[in-house]
Formats: C-alpha cells, sequence, structure tokens
C-alpha cells in the first residue's frame, strides 16, 4: 500500500545515472562503452554523463579508455562496491544530523526526528547491502521474466 | 553441486581445487564449531552449541535442519569451515510455514570461497525437501557482511518490520 502522496525514495538524477551506468559496464567484465551509447539508452545528455564518469573515476570505479572503440570501462569490484557507496558520491545521503539542529527545541521535533532517522537508517541498511553484482543479478532476473511474458503473450 | 538431503550423509563438490561436504552436524562437531564461533563472534559458548546440537541436530529432523560445511583435508583430517541452522515455523507472527535461517557463520579464511553459497542452497534443498516454499531469516542492520551475502543468493525485503522495546 502506498499513502496517498508517497512515492518511492527519490535518488538525485546524477545517482541514477550513476548506478545504470556501473551496471552497463560492471554487467559484462572487459565492456568498455562510450558515454553516447550510454546517455542514448537511458534518454541523458553525454555532456551531464561525462560530468557523472569523471566523478566515477575519481572514485576508481569505472577508467577511461583512449582511441578507437574506447570509452569507459568499470575497474571496481561489483561484489563488495553497493549501492550506497555509488549514491554517496553524489548526495548527502541520511541528513539527519542537519535536521536535529532545527528541530531540538521542541518535544515534538524531536520525535519526529527519531522516526525520519529510524527511516534513514533502514534505506541506509538497504542501499548499503545491496552490490553492483547483486543488482546484475535483479536485473538478469527481470530480463528473464520480461522473456518468459513476451513468449507466453505471443 | 549436489547437497545431503534430511537423513542422508554427506555429498560433496569442488570449491578452488578443495573438497568441501555439506552434511548433517554430528555432536563430534560441535567442539569445532564452537571454536568458529569463537572465532568469529569472539565469545565462546559451548553450552549453547551442546543445547543448539540436541534441539536441531537430534529431533523433528524433518523440519529442523543443522549443517556444517567440511574441509577434507589430504590425511583424511577434515575441518569445520561453516555452519548453518534452520527450522520450519509455522503460524508465529501470522505467517504460513516458512523455512527460518537461524545462524550462519564461515570460517572467516574459507570466506569468498563459495562455502556459505553452499550452506545456503543446501539448507534452501532442505527446506523444500519439507514442503515450503519460502525462507526468511534476520540481520542486524549494520551487519553489511551478513546482508551483502544474503541480498546476493536473491533474499529480498520480506512483509514483516521487527519492533522491539526496552522494558522499564
Amino acid at each position: 500500500m502506498k499513502l496517498r502522496g508517497c512515492a518511492e525514495m527519490k535518488l538525485q538524477i546524477s545517482s541514477q545515472i550513476a548506478v545504470f551506468a556501473l551496471l552497463e559496464l560492471a554487467g559484462v567484465p572487459e565492456r568498455q562503452l562510450a558515454v553516447a551509447e550510454i546517455g542514448e539508452k537511458y534518454g541523458v545528455s553525454s555532456h551531464h554523463l561525462a560530468k557523472v564518469m569523471q566523478v566515477l573515476a575519481r572514485a576508481g570505479l569505472v577508467r577511461s579508455v583512449r582511441g578507437a572503440g574506447g570509452g569507459f570501462a568499470f575497474c571496481g569490484n561489483p561484489r563488495r562496491t553497493t549501492l550506497l557507496d555509488v549514491i554517496r558520491l553524489f548526495e548527502d545521503f541520511g541528513s539527519a544530523d542537519s535536521r536535529l539542529e532545527k528541530w531540538e527545541a521542541t518535544a515534538e521535533g524531536r520525535a519526529l526526528h527519531e522516526i525520519l532517522t529510524e527511516i534513514d537508517d533502514i534505506t541506509g541498511a538497504t542501499l548499503g547491502s545491496i552490490t553492483l553484482a547483486t543488482m546484475c543479478k535483479l536485473v538478469g532476473r527481470r530480463r528473464a521474466y520480461a522473456g518468459q511474458a513476451s513468449a507466453v503473450s505471443h | 553441486m549436489l547437497y545431503s538431503t534430511a537423513g542422508m550423509e554427506a555429498s560433496t563438490y569442488t570449491s578452488a581445487g578443495s573438497a568441501i561436504a555439506v552434511r548433517r552436524v554430528r555432536a563430534t562437531d560441535i567442539p569445532q564449531v564452537v571454536a568458529l564461533d569463537e572465532r568469529v563472534t569472539g565469545l565462546a559458548k559451548p553450552d549453547y552449541w551442546q543445547d543448539a546440537l540436541s534441539r536441531y541436530g537430534g529431533r523433528r529432523l524433518h523440519d529442523r535442519v543443522f549443517l556444517v560445511a567440511e574441509r577434507r583435508g589430504p590425511k583424511s583430517n577434515s575441518t569445520i569451515v561453516g555452519f548453518i541452522i534452520g527450522e520450519v515455523r509455522a503460524w508465529e507472527f501470522g505467517s504460513a510455514p516458512c523455512g527460518w535461517i537461524l545462524a550462519l557463520s564461515v570460517e572467516p579464511r574459507a570466506r569468498l570461497a563459495g562455502v556459505g553459497q553452499s550452506l545456503f542452497k543446501a539448507i534452501a534443498a532442505e527446506f523444500k525437501e519439507a514442503g515450503v516454499n519460502k525462507m526468511r531469516t534476520m540481520v542486524a542492520r549494520d551487519n553489511r557482511l551478513h546482508l551483502m551475502f544474503f541480498r546476493s543468493e536473491g533474499m529480498m525485503a520480506g512483509p514483516y518490520l521487527q519492533l522491539e522495546k526496552e522494558l522499564d
């Protein structure tokens, strides 16, 4: 059940693009992709994607490959890199401490802060437990389901 | 890979050149289980593991499972490198019959070699044999190692939230 007006947790666009790009690259070892190829699939400008890739390169998750057929290749550890590791490169995840300052003056504020911190903790534990390798498995399963559904409908 | 099923002896598989067998626990394994648990948690609990042996390795074996992963050495000596405990529980918290993983531990020096995965698959086979089609576990939020492992095996968040309260 979803509460009215409550959607799933929102990620910044840069975080989403980073996750998609890493899944494209980590899913197939030794794969090299140009920024334009990834951008085309997800409808993202090459300019925006290039900035995201620079951040990922600085974090040691991708490396640029020069020359014909160049682009970017994955160079991290897919079994040890989590969604939380990636998202934290682009956004300040779980800013409960800054909220506390604003709300600590009242008991109501502190009570609400306690609940929001609980939600942050659960979200952090979830994102911190899902590695890129696990995400690649999930993507594979989604593709398999889609393939089965397509076969049934035909 | 092949695994033991309820009431059967060990089946074996080969991982990274060394033979690992997953089988039901025996009383003679308990000292190694206690030592492994102490290496992982820093706390020796011999009484607890002796009790676990009688509860999960001695009776109601059709719905209680205590498996060990054993590495066989060259001179027929063997070392316990992991264990997993589980039980089929029904109707608690309003839940239909479901296999619960209650404990999982792998020797730190033997990690990343597929031992945990073998134990996980073996207990899944035991649960299927017992007639359930879902399994569940509970992991501390800050235990990233276990969370990452269970996630990598395809486990997702379930329909329950665990709640607790400090007693006054």
